[in-house]
């Protein structure tokens, strides 16, 4: 079934345009991975998905339901945690205050599961739990990192959308990271959006890859078949032809 | 001594007070809400009929104190309230300069309001008189209004601590001053936030609308002004939107002033208040931030 559908979406900076009518849809339980090189729009879909950029054209739904001009906050209600490119932890709050910011809107079978998905985001990353009552600001940028993932697995999401993960996080972390992700696909059913510079990522746990360039899609597949394709290079460092 | 001492901290009150009220705002949205003394003049003219008498015609200032405090605290939430629904939300994307003009602007709608049902003239009344006797402590006969009036916002500063670090929505807002779009893509409602800084900083303007108006025994229009301009320089000082600076900062130009009322030599002290800017010139001068800055790593209240 599925659960986000984008119809030519573009989103527009005065007369920039970073995305130009983008469509795709990702289904229920599936992995997808957005890759491409600087500038190529990734975080602006993704924030134009999560409802804070504005889209200049297109259509979104989730879960059929139009969420194209809907507030963040109801998005995300409907399931959708966004975890941002550039760690936007709070950083005057402390650690555990951090991950129960995006708890309020639970209700019912949900709220009694905090407690235990405090558990389980603090066996994940031990070092949250260590340094729960300090102030988020003072965490390395890769424990900031961990704590923002964290706090949207406390959404209890249906769609996580991560805009680069393994950015600043050592590699046996970001192994870690995915590893957690992936048990909460299988358990729950979680359906991963992730963004990756690198289509490496991609290769080495499958599902399908976009590639987007420019602002478009110009590779849809999987993962492992484009792999090291020379249509995946000549993506990355072809020359732009507009 | 003692009651210099007294003087400072009860003047400090009003300041801080008046400031928080402005850091609130300023935190969640980047308001500078300069309509936020006249709010403070309204919601203790509520208390009255319209009249242009000297002496108030008091309404509801006739209930019992218990009754009478609310009242004044809600009438001031709720203006707020109504100010950011019917004005401010329609310049919640606009630029901090335009919101500030808005502000001005709705200023004058509130300010002109009442003196069309108040005119200019200031009225007397005596809000609490109860509180106007001294009471004698260490030696020194003090107003207990005066006592009244510190312990109240010490209180006041504790339950808004208690309730931004120990709520729900406390921590929303906190984490919305922060990072308001983050903030919202976790499910937190940006209405709710902005509409709760809303009425806790009119409810505020309420507190400050009933000390003023019992220190003083009278209630002028212009009342909200004088308490405002003190209130956002000390915002200024405490770093915009930082919520203990705010505080801090209130009280020590209270005691700036009052210091200086009694020290300065007796041709000075007309000029008291141009010590008190050349002062804050000063800090400001070698801490642009303000005393405690908003952003980076400083713990808020
Ligand atoms: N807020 C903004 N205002 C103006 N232009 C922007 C803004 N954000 C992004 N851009 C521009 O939009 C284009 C796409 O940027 P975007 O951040 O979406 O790329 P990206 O694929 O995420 O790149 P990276 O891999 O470096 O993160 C870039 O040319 C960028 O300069
Ligand atoms: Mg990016």
């Amino acid at each position: 079934m599925t659960l986000l559908s984008l119809t030519d979406v573009s989103v527009r900076y005065g007369r920039l345009t970073a995305v130009r009518g983008v469509s795709f849809s990702v289904a229920e339980n599936e992995i997808l991975f957005v890759t491409g090189p600087n500038g190529a729009g990734k975080s602006s879909l993704m924030r134009a998905i999560a409802g804070v950029t504005h889209c200049a054209a297109g259509k979104i739904t989730l879960d059929g339901r139009d969420i194209t001009a809907e507030k963040p906050e109801n998005i995300a209600r409907m399931g959708f945690s966004m975890v941002p490119e550039g760690r936007e932890v709070f950083g005057s709050l402390t650690v555990e205050e951090n991950l129960m910011v995006g708890t309020g809107m639970h209700g019912g079978a949900k709220r009694g599961r905090i407690a235990d998905e405090l558990a389980s985001v603090y066996d994940t990353f031990p070092i949250l739990k260590e340094r729960r009552n300090g102030q988020a600001g003072l965490l390395s940028g890769g424990q900031q990192q961990m704590l923002v993932i964290g706090r949207a697995l406390m959404t209890q999401p249906r769609l996580i959308a991560i805009d680069e993960p393994s950015l600043g996080l050592a590699p046996n972390i970001t192994d870690q990271v995915y590893e957690r992700l992936i048990a909460l696909r299988a358990e729950r059913g979680l359906t991963l959006l992730i963004v990756e510079q690198s289509s490496t990522r991609a290769v080495m746990v499958g599902g399908r890859m976009l590639l987007m360039r420019g602002g478009q899609i110009v590779l849809d597949g999987d993962a492992r078949a484009l792999g090291n394709s020379e249509a995946i290079q000549a993506a990355y460092f072809g020359y732009e032809d507009h | 001594m003692l009651q210099i001492l007294f003087d400072a901290l009860s003047l400090g009150s009003l300041y801080a007070l008046g400031a928080l009220g402005i850091a609130l705002i300023f935190g969640v949205m980047r308001l500078v809400n300069f309509a936020h003394g006249d709010v403070i003049a309204f919601s203790v003219f509520a208390l009255l009929w319209p009249s242009t008498d000297a002496l108030a015609i008091v309404f509801a200032g006739q209930l019992p104190w218990y009754l009478l405090i609310p009242f004044v605290l809600i009438v001031g939430a709720l203006l707020s309230v109504l100010c950011e629904i019917v004005v401010y939300r329609r310049f919640r994307h606009a630029s901090p300069a335009t919101m500030m003009i808005a502000s001005f602007a709705l200023g004058f709608v509130i300010r002109y309001f009442l003196l069309m049902l108040f005119t200019s003239r200031p009225k007397s009344i005596s809000l609490l008189p109860a509180l106007g006797q001294p009471v004698e402590i260490f030696g020194a006969r003090l107003p207990l209004l005066q006592l009244i009036t510190i312990v109240a916002t010490i209180c006041i500063l504790l339950a808004l601590t208690l309730f931004l670090r120990r709520t729900r929505f406390g921590l929303e807002m906190r984490a919305a001053a922060e990072n308001f779009s983050m903030a919202r893509m976790l499910g937190v409602r940006a209405n709710n936030v902005i509409m709760g800084a809303f009425a806790i900083s009119g409810a505020l303007a309420g507190a400050i609308a009933l000390i003023f108006g019992s220190q003083t025994g009278t209630l002028d229009i212009q009342m909200g002004a004088s308490v405002m301009l003190m209130a956002f320089i000390a915002t200024v000082i405490g770093g915009l939107g930082s919520l203990p600076g705010a505080v801090l900062a209130g009280f020590l130009l209270g005691a700036a002033s009052v210091v200086m009322q009694v020290f300065l030599p007796i041709d000075a002290r007309p000029f008291r208040d141009a010590f008190v800017y050349g002062a804050v010139i000063l800090v400001l001068l070698f801490s642009p931030q303000g005393l405690i800055s908003a952003r980076g790593t400083k713990e808020r209240v």
